[in-house]
């Protein structure tokens, strides 16, 4: 009897998989993730041209090829996520909008290839990413690796921006979800109703563009692009009383199909503090369990799987319901956290205090601090203090480009290593420079802002994690490449900052054209008219009685009156 | 070879006839587009926002495309913190009717709204990397409605409480549009307080205007709602949004019905118009001119000959194996070698510098010390 071939069945081109990860949190709010992800055996870097799309949002595909991306990540938050609340979210983002780009070493001129490409990002997200210029962008020499795949990483080709003014809104969330297979019109984007998205602490909506792995050899790529979207609703902002949560509370909708479009459609509730329901009570009941490991921590998840009909149950509707029995219960300290806040008095000096928290018990391990600060605050570098536990903390590693005005900002990287259940403080002075008062925006009085703080880590993890890429995980453990099972990387955004300037008074313009012309009227007008002003003699005009009377004499001949 | 177009266009004439033909080109309009601007920041100017939106509502509901509006809001008022219902903006009290609504998309937003760019919008003088949906494509068979809100007084409308743009810059604009013959025609509206002084520089073909209140009067504003707790509307435009809410695509009404809307009763001011540089009767042109945007199909049995597809070549397989980058490679970022920096020629100040220290050094010591130099 001859061996049976087995043959893989023939890949498909395409591949999408959307997951909902919904992760109850200790305060009685709700953390809910989406991921949709698109699979595309393709290679736009050595075929000229593609003209068949399927899945891939043309528009996203036309810019990679256009401006020679080699990965692309832009996202767009509303709220500040407060680690210590929540935990570490899957998929982390700095408030307002961020956009940084890898590209291939086939770009000649990167600072104008990035000029369009924002231009065009722009274009496609409704956001004003057309402000992104060399004044807030900035070149990352260690910070910023890329996610993707590539023997490369020549930092010349790598540009980073924030604004963290930008507001993110119904016009943003709109083109986002244009960009999905299926719409918002089946499987998991039917929940996503900007009502109750904006309605929350804290809203993140981004896209991932890179090339990974198409197997376990890795000797051909195939393009991925990530879609999420991250959400904290809040219990008592949201009118309820009892602490129960379920789909339609938060999202008005239930999920009724999964995508046809795509090949997995799962919804994961992350229960590994309630193991025999003790905590909270999940309706419908699941038997599906899953482990993954994630964030450093072992997790075991119901799992919803939407291809299947039975999820659905008689009703063909999904509704989940969870609702709380018992109020105990801590939650796991996070191993790193991150503040930073500016001190100090007045609108001339001030000083910028980022303080990083360790708080694992033994372990010490190396951050990497990236600071992008605007120019118009002029840090003073010699008083640059970096402390741990009241000792000086050399970092192993400085890179700063100092800013030059109206052209680019301060870059300061410093690879610190931090010491075991520690706090290290790094404190700065620096100046407020007076702008041009044609420089202001139109509500000066506002502030200006200083983007986030980046701090990228490998935090030890306590159990060990996978290193095998392979294509089975679940997303939400899958997007961080993982080298080594000690440890896992984490990225961690500080809260923006809003300065004051000292702002001029705007009306100024408008009375010293005033006061001068007045001055000139008064002062020169004045001069002008003793200068040239002649006397003349006149007769008074005189009466009518004397008018008549000289009338008559002058026909007489007499000598007037 | 003659072009396909023209082509099906003979075809076309060539088998209908000639009464069709005639309709088909009546109206002299072939694409519709809007330009619609809210030009004031802050809360307590809600109402702007939901002026221009009701307006973008109409427009969009009547047929004309999102990629054929530039809608531009100076503020963000649907996520701002102090609106108790966030992603909505609602122009009636109680909460009847949310003109964000769930599928809205903003062109201009927040400081890019100025006055250097409506008019860059108008004229088409555009940066060459703006993308599509920021520019206004027209051409001579559009007709434009152009719909403005904001703060205004005799001859000026005020952006972004920062600058002003007067009524001679805008009608030199659209001299400029007409010139490049970028319209058709074209439909003004204008709710300011002032706002009649806003077209009466115009003096280009083709426009017809309408402003909320005439000159040295007030247009005023319709109800606050108590929970949001600002005035939601203009009363010009709330009256106008009534007006166009029994519009449908296929609705005969016409522009004097138009003019006749909001009257002293209702809004308090005067509404006016102008229609002396317009050609056509304002009875024969109808609302959808303007707020719709009425496709005309054309039918051809033809086969149309498509190109051949590409088909994508495989290259062989790459032998190279790839690998994922470390994220934080520790020894390899403290042992960097720090960049080269680029050698740039000493700059003319140092130049000059230089040449002073030599000078005086030689003047002082004098010339026999230059041959122990060279």
């Amino acid at each position: 009897m001859e061996a049976a071939h087995c043959q893989p069945p023939p890949r498909e081109k395409w591949l999408l998989t959307e997951e909902l990860v919904i992760r109850p949190l200790h305060s009685g709010d709700i953390y809910a993730s989406f991921q949709f992800r698109t699979l595309w055996d393709t290679d736009f870097m050595r075929e000229n041209k593609v003209s068949h799309y399927r899945l891939f949002p043309k528009s996203l595909g036309q810019v990679i090829s256009k401006f020679s991306v080699r990965e692309l990540h832009i996202s767009f938050t509303q709220g500040y996520w407060r680690t210590m609340q929540w935990g570490q979210p899957f998929i982390p983002s700095p408030p307002g909008a961020e956009l940084w780009v890898w590209f291939q070493d086939s770009v000649t001129d990167v600072d104008a290839t990035w000029k369009e490409l924002t231009n065009v990002l722009s274009g496609i997200f409704c956001a004003s990413l057309n402000f992104i210029d060399s004044t807030n962008t900035v070149q990352p020499s260690a910070s910023f690796k890329p996610l993707g795949l590539g023997n490369v990483t020549d930092h010349s080709f790598l540009r980073y921006a924030t604004l963290p003014r930008e507001i993110v809104c119904t016009e943003n969330l709109t083109p986002w979800k244009k960009l999905l297979p299926c719409g918002s019109k089946a499987g998991l984007a039917v929940l996503l109703k900007s009502e109750k998205l904006f309605h929350s602490s804290f809203h993140s909506q981004a896209v991932h563009i890179r090339s990974v792995c198409q197997d376990w050899q890795c000797k051909t790529t195939s393009w991925e692009l990530r879609q999420t979207l991250n959400s904290v609703f809040d219990l008592h902002n949201s009118g309820q009383t009892k602490r129960e949560w379920s789909l339609f509370k938060m999202f008005s909708r239930t999920l009724t199909e999964a995508c046809p479009l795509a090949s997995s459609s799962k919804l994961y509730i992350d229960i590994t503090d309630n193991p025999q329901g003790e905590q909270f009570e999940l309706s419908p009941a699941t038997s599906l369990l899953s482990q993954a490991v994630v964030l450093g921590d072992r997790r075991t998840f119901s799992v919803y799987d939407l291809t299947q009909e039975t999820t659905f149950g008689t009703v063909r509707s999904l509704n989940l319901l969870i609702r709380w029995k018992s109020n105990e219960g801590e939650m796991l300290r996070p191993l790193l956290h991150a503040e930073r806040y500016v001190a100090g008095y007045g609108l001339q000096t001030g000083e910028i205090h980022t303080l990083m928290y360790n708080n694992h018990p033994y372990r010490s391990f190396p951050v990497l601090l990236l600071d992008s600060v605007p120019w118009y605050l002029r840090l003073y570098i010699h008083t640059l203090s970096v402390t741990s536990k009241g000792k000086d903390n050399k970092p192993s590693y400085i890179h700063y480009e100092p800013s030059k005005d109206r052209v680019k900002p301060h870059l300061l990287e410093m690879l610190i290593q931090l010491p075991p259940n520690s706090v290290t403080e790094v404190t700065v002075q620096f100046e407020r420079a007076l702008l041009k008062w044609t420089e202001y925006p139109p509500d000066p009085n506002h502030g200006f802002y200083v983007g986030s703080s980046v701090i990228s880590s490998l935090v030890p993890s306590t159990v060990a994690m996978h290193t095998n890429s392979t294509r089975e995980r679940p997303l939400f453990s899958s997007f961080f490449p993982c080298k080594e099972e000690s440890s896992y990387f984490v990225r961690i955004y500080t809260e923006p900052l809003l300065v004051n300037l000292p702002t001029p008074d705007f009306s100024m313009p408008y009375n010293v054209i005033c006061l001068t012309c007045t001055v000139v009227a008064v002062g020169y007008g004045s001069l002008y008219n003793l200068l040239t002003r002649s006397f003349q003699i006149e007769e008074p005009n005189p009466g009518l009685a004397k008018r008549i009377a000289n009338v008559i004499r002058r026909m007489r001949g007499v000598p007037p009156l | 070879n003659i072009n396909p177009c023209v082509q099906i266009i003979i075809h076309l004439l060539s088998v209908i006839s000639q009464n069709s033909a005639g309709q088909f080109f009546s109206s002299g309009h072939t694409n519709n587009w809007a330009v619609l601007v809210c030009t004031s920041r802050f809360w307590f100017n809600y109402r702007h926002v939901a002026n221009t939106l009701s307006v973008y509502r109409s427009v969009k509901r009547l047929g004309i495309p999102d990629s054929h509006i530039v809608l531009m809001l100076a503020d963000d008022m649907a996520c701002n913190h102090r609106n108790p219902k966030p992603a909505t903006v609602f122009s009636h009290k109680n909460m009847e009717l949310n003109v964000y609504g769930d599928d809205v998309e903003v062109d201009y937003r927040g400081y890019e709204v100025t006055v250097e760019n409506f008019l860059r919008v108008l004229t088409g003088r555009l940066p060459p990397s703006t993308p599509r949906s920021k520019r206004l494509l027209s051409d001579d068979r559009s007709n434009i409605l152009i719909y403005l809100t904001g703060h205004g007084g005799n001859g000026f409308l005020k952006f972004q409480d920062s600058e002003e743009i007067s009524n001679v810059e805008l009608a030199d604009a659209f001299e400029q549009m007409w010139q490049k013959r970028r319209y058709n025609e074209l439909l003004f509206i204008i709710d300011t307080c002032q706002g009649a002084s806003m077209y009466e520089r115009f003096y280009s073909p083709n426009i017809m205007a309408l402003a909320s209140s005439q000159v040295g009067e007030d247009s005023l504003s319709h109800q606050p709602d108590l929970a949001i707790g600002v005035h939601l509307m203009d009363r010009y435009t709330f009256y106008m949004l009534e007006f166009l809410e029994d519009i449908h695509p296929a609705s005969k009404t016409n522009m004097n019905d138009l003019f006749k809307v909001c009257p002293k009763s209702q809004c308090v001011s005067t509404p006016g118009h102008r229609t002396d540089l317009f050609l056509r009767d304002p009875g024969s042109v109808l609302i959808t001119d303007f707020f719709g945007s009425v496709r005309k199909v054309e039918l051809t049995m033809d086969a149309i000959n498509l190109t051949d597809p590409i088909n994508p070549v495989n290259g062989e397989e790459q032998k190279e194996v790839y690998s994922y980058a470390d994220q934080l490679p520790v020894s390899e970022i403290i042992h960097q070698k720090p960049k080269q920096k680029d050698w740039h020629p000493p700059d003319g100040f140092i130049l000059g510098l230089w040449t002073l220290i030599l000078l005086v050094f030689f003047k002082t010591y004098g010339i026999k010390h230059l041959k122990h130099i060279f």
